[in-house]
């Protein structure tokens, strides 16, 4: 009994799946995968930043997103890829590029259906990484 | 319209500090900006709208943010249109604003008070009107409202405007103790994006009546005090968000108590170069008229 009540306790003071609640609310892997697909198709057909990806292997590019979007999410994934200063050293991108990812990303989302405050919660873990990504 | 002395002194001054920021210090790039100077490189909504005095901001208050949508690599200007209709009182405004380099911004509004019958009440004659020149500058100093979603530092921006009433006589004939004054705030904006709030408190250092309508200071206090500008916005959409703001004012004159300035507003930026604020604000009393609540509108569109 006394096991019981500690047990209970413990699964009140940490709140258990709470930190995977984001990548729950994308849809899982399959959302997360779905949404990469469309945000690297949205990437490539937009002129402001197609360029950025003119040496990319893009199959790998898919890939490692996949892993690194479950993992912000929440999800259980460990993203084992280049850090992001390694991998955007050397493209010179701008605040402007930035941005235009994330409208692009914004509007994939809006795509998947990913709900509004769901993409805010989503934005506010990827919004940092402005950082390290933009270098000019 | 008396040209303005003062921008020579105040781009000397403050253009070093831009370009001190704008340089970026790791890259010697001589390429020009690759999106033209009127980028657009901003998020939607990210440069707010314009504010009452023609400041990037919200409708009462004054925000950290630089108006626009130019990047650090570009720039942004608008221009705007603001109508107040108080039941006693019609209050427009006419501005336009420049955003360089997400650092720096410079504003111009022309602000026309009606008195309507209040202006016959007080022998002024009916449809008196005071106008306002306001010329506004804004720093940015440290911080980003939108990417530190990691960390609590707001966006902190500081800024002045300086006004210029044409009604000196009247409001010498009602205390007022001068028709041109230079506010000087401190801001602060932060986007808690995962909550889709974005809060902002400024601080005013003015002797300012009525906004600088009823001019400067008077017999009751005749000296700078700060004031408070605070205001809660949220999101429903990335082109849509409604708040709540609130401004307080100092109470110079003897003639009449000035009140504390309240607002809920909603605002639709359909696009970069369009945006439309519209509101329902308290006022509190002006002059001889209590409860001047009323419809507030601006429009906003620009590169």
């Amino acid at each position: 009994m006394k096991k019981l009540i500690i047990v209970a306790l413990l699964g009140f003071s940490t709140p258990a799946l709470a930190d995977d609640a984001l990548f729950a609310d994308m849809g899982g892997q399959p959302g997360i995968d779905r949404l990469v697909d469309a945000s690297v198709d949205a990437y490539l057909s937009d002129p402001r930043i197609k360029a950025i990806f003119d040496e990319s292997n893009l199959d790998r590019v898919r890939a490692e997103f996949k892993v690194q979007f479950c993992q912000v999410a929440g999800g259980p994934c460990v993203y084992a890829g280049h850090d992001m200063a390694a991998a955007h050293k050397g493209l010179h991108l701008t605040n402007a590029d930035f941005n235009a990812v994330v409208e692009d990303l914004q509007g994939a989302m809006d795509k998947v259906g990913v709900g509004f405050t769901t993409q805010n919660r989503f934005l506010a873990r990827l919004a940092p990484m402005q950082r390290q990504v933009v270098t000019k | 319209m008396r040209l303005p002395t003062l921008w020579p002194a105040l781009l000397a001054a403050l253009l070093p500090a831009v370009s001190a920021f704008a340089q970026p210090a790791d890259e010697a790039s001589s390429t020009p900006p690759s999106r033209g100077w009127f980028d657009q490189g901003k998020l939607l909504a990210t440069g707010g709208v314009s504010q009452v005095e023609g400041a990037g901001g919200g409708g009462l208050g004054a925000w950290a943010l630089i108006t626009g949508y130019g990047s650090d690599h570009g720039a942004g200007v608008n221009g705007h249109y603001t109508t107040v209709l108080l039941p006693d009182y019609r209050l427009d405004t006419l501005g336009a604003a420049v955003g360089l380099f997400d650092r720096l911004e410079l504003s111009y509004a022309w602000q026309q008070f009606d008195t309507q019958k209040v202006g016959a009440a007080l022998g002024l004659g009916q449809g008196f009107k005071f106008h306002q020149n306001i010329f506004g500058a804004k720093l940015r100093l440290v911080g980003d409202a939108v990417y530190d979603q990691d960390r609590w530092l707001p966006q902190i921006s500081v800024g002045l405007q300086h006004k210029e009433n044409d009604r000196g006589a009247v409001i010498a004939a009602v205390g007022g103790k001068g028709a041109v004054g230079t506010d000087y705030y401190i801001a602060a904006s932060k986007l808690f994006l995962a909550q889709s709030l974005l809060v902002n408190a400024t601080m005013r250092f003015t002797k300012a009546n009525q906004l600088g309508i009823l001019g400067f200071g008077g017999g009751k206090h005749d000296a700078y005090s700060p004031q408070l500008e605070a205001s809660l916005a949220y999101l429903f959409a990335r082109d849509f968000a409604v708040g709540v703001e609130g401004r307080t004012k100092p109470s110079n004159l003897a003639i009449a108590k000035e009140q504390d300035a309240y607002d809920v507003f909603a605002a639709w930026f359909p696009c970069k170069n369009f945006s439309i604020t519209a509101a329902y604000a308290d006022l509190g009393n002006i002059v001889i008229k209590d409860h001047q609540r009323g419809a507030y509108l601006s429009l906003q569109a620009g590169l």
